[in-house]
C-alpha cells in the first residue's frame, strides 16, 4: 500500500549522504534516530533518546548559537505533534541556518503502529506555513527528495520540510545513549572548548 | 518601592550579562516584565517567546550544544509544563538556569495559582535541581551569580526562585 512512499532508511541516507562539515544534526526520538545511525555515526548527531517534543526547539537554540553552521533536525510526525508549539517560536525567530525536516508515515512507529494525527488529516506542511515559515517543502518523490538534500545544502533561510515516507519498521540501529557522552563528543565536534 | 529596592530587575539583568547570557527564553510573566524588556531591548542577547516553558528547556540545551549560555524565565505556573523535559538536562547534563516568579504563596488572590505554586519546591527538588530561594531585592543579583557559577560552571539545573514577597501582588482591580 506504501509502494509509491519513500523508503525512511534511504531518505536519511539521501540527506545526509554529502552533509558537509558544517552539518549539525537533531535527529529525534525513535526511528529518526535509528535512521541517522544507520546512515553512520557521526559526532555531529546528537541523537535524541527522550525530550519527545524538544527536537525542534533544541535545533533552535543551536542554530541561533552557531550562524557559521547549518542545523537540521530530522524528526518523526508523532515527535513533531508533540512541539507544535515551537514551529510558532521558530517561525518568528526564523535563523537562516535551521531546516526541520519531519519524516510522516502517519503513525507512532515505536509503539505499534498507532495512527497519529497527521493520518487523521493534520496537515504539518499547512502549521509550518501558518506559523511564518515561508520556504515550506513537500516530498513525495525522490526528485524532490534530491531537491530537499540540494537546499539543505545551501541553507540561506528556515526551511520546513515533510517527507512522505513508508510506514515500515526497518531493524533498529542503536546509536550511543549516553547522553553526557553524546554532548560531549558533539561539542567537541562542533569546536566548542570544554 | 523605594529606587533601590525596586531596581532588582535592572541587577539582575546586569548580572545576566556579565554570565554571558546569550539566550533567554521565556513565557511572559508580570513578575519578569522588566527583565523581559531589558532583554527585548539588548542587542547581544537574543530573546525567545515560548509558547510553553518547556520549549526553553529544550532551547537551553541547544544553546550549550553550541557554545552558548541560555536562561529561561517563567512563572511557577510553567514549572509543571517542562517536568519531562528536564529528563534532557539530567541525562546529559545541560546547564539550565532558570529564575521563577512565584504564585500562589503570598497575598495571592487567585486559587487556580495555589496547586502549581504550592509544590514548586519539592518538585524541583525531586528533579535534581538546584533551589535559590530570594525574598529581599537586595539578595537577587548575589544570588543569581551563586546560580550562573553552580549551573555553567558544573553543568547542573539550578532555578533561582522569586518569592511572591519579593514581586508584590497582583492588582487585580484599576
Amino acid at each position: 500500500m506504501d509502494q509509491m512512499k519513500l523508503e525512511r532508511r534511504q531518505a536519511m541516507a539521501a540527506l545526509l549522504a554529502e552533509r558537509g562539515e558544517d552539518l549539525l544534526v537533531i535527529p529525534g526520538l525513535g526511528s529518526t534516530a535509528w535512521d541517522a545511525a544507520a546512515a553512520g555515526d557521526d559526532d555531529r548527531n546528537f541523537y535524541l533518546w527522550g525530550a519527545m517534543g524538544g527536537a525542534a526547539m533544541i535545533g533552535l537554540g543551536l542554530a541561533l548559537a552557531q550562524p557559521g553552521c547549518r542545523v537540521a533536525v530530522i524528526t518523526g510526525d508523532g515527535e513533531m505533534l508533540m512541539g507544535l508549539g515551537s514551529l510558532a517560536t521558530i517561525g518568528i525567530q526564523r535563523p537562516p541556518n535551521l531546516a526541520v525536516i519531519v519524516f510522516d508515515n502517519g503513525v507512532y512507529g515505536e509503539t505499534g503502529m498507532q495512527p497519529s494525527h497527521t493520518q487523521g488529516g493534520v496537515d504539518l506542511i499547512g502549521v509550518a506555513r501558518a506559523c511564518g515559515i515561508t520556504t515550506c517543502l513537500d516530498v513525495r518523490d525522490k526528485n524532490a527528495l534530491a531537491d530537499l538534500a540540494h537546499r539543505l545544502q545551501n541553507l540561506r533561510e528556515t526551511l520546513f520540510a515533510r517527507v512522505w515516507i513508508a510506514a515500515d519498521e526497518p531493524p533498529r540501529v542503536l546509536p550511543l545513549r549516553d547522553g553526557v557522552a553524546l554532548k560531549n563528543r558533539f561539542r567537541a565536534a562542533a569546536g566548542i572548548k570544554p | 518601592m523605594s529606587e533601590q529596592t525596586g531596581d532588582w530587575p535592572d541587577r539582575l539583568f546586569e548580572t545576566l550579562k556579565t554570565a554571558g547570557i546569550r539566550q533567554v527564553g521565556y513565557v511572559p510573566d508580570a513578575g519578569h516584565a522588566r527583565l523581559i524588556d531589558r532583554c527585548r531591548a539588548d542587542s547581544e542577547i537574543r530573546d525567545v517567546v515560548l509558547t510553553t516553558e518547556e520549549e526553553g528547556v529544550a532551547l537551553a540545551a541547544g544553546a550549550w550544544l553550541g557554545g552558548e549560555r541560555a536562561a529561561l524565565l517563567m512563572q511557577s505556573s510553567g514549572l509543571g509544563n517542562c517536568i519531562n523535559m528536564f529528563s534532557l538536562a539530567r541525562t546529559c547534563r545541560f546547564p539550565l538556569l532558570m529564575f521563577i516568579t512565584m504564585r500562589g504563596e503570598w497575598e495571592e488572590f487567585n486559587p487556580w495559582q495555589v496547586p502549581m505554586g504550592s509544590i514548586v519546591d519539592p518538585v524541583l527538588e525531586l528533579c535534581e535541581a538546584q533551589v535559590y530561594r530570594v525574598r529581599a531585592p537586595d539578595e537577587v543579583a548575589t544570588t543569581a551569580e551563586r546560580a550562573v557559577q553552580h549551573v555553567f560552571g558544573d553543568e547542573r539545573i539550578g532555578a533561582v526562585i522569586l518569592s511572591q514577597e519579593l514581586i508584590g501582588r497582583k492588582i487585580w482591580t484599576k
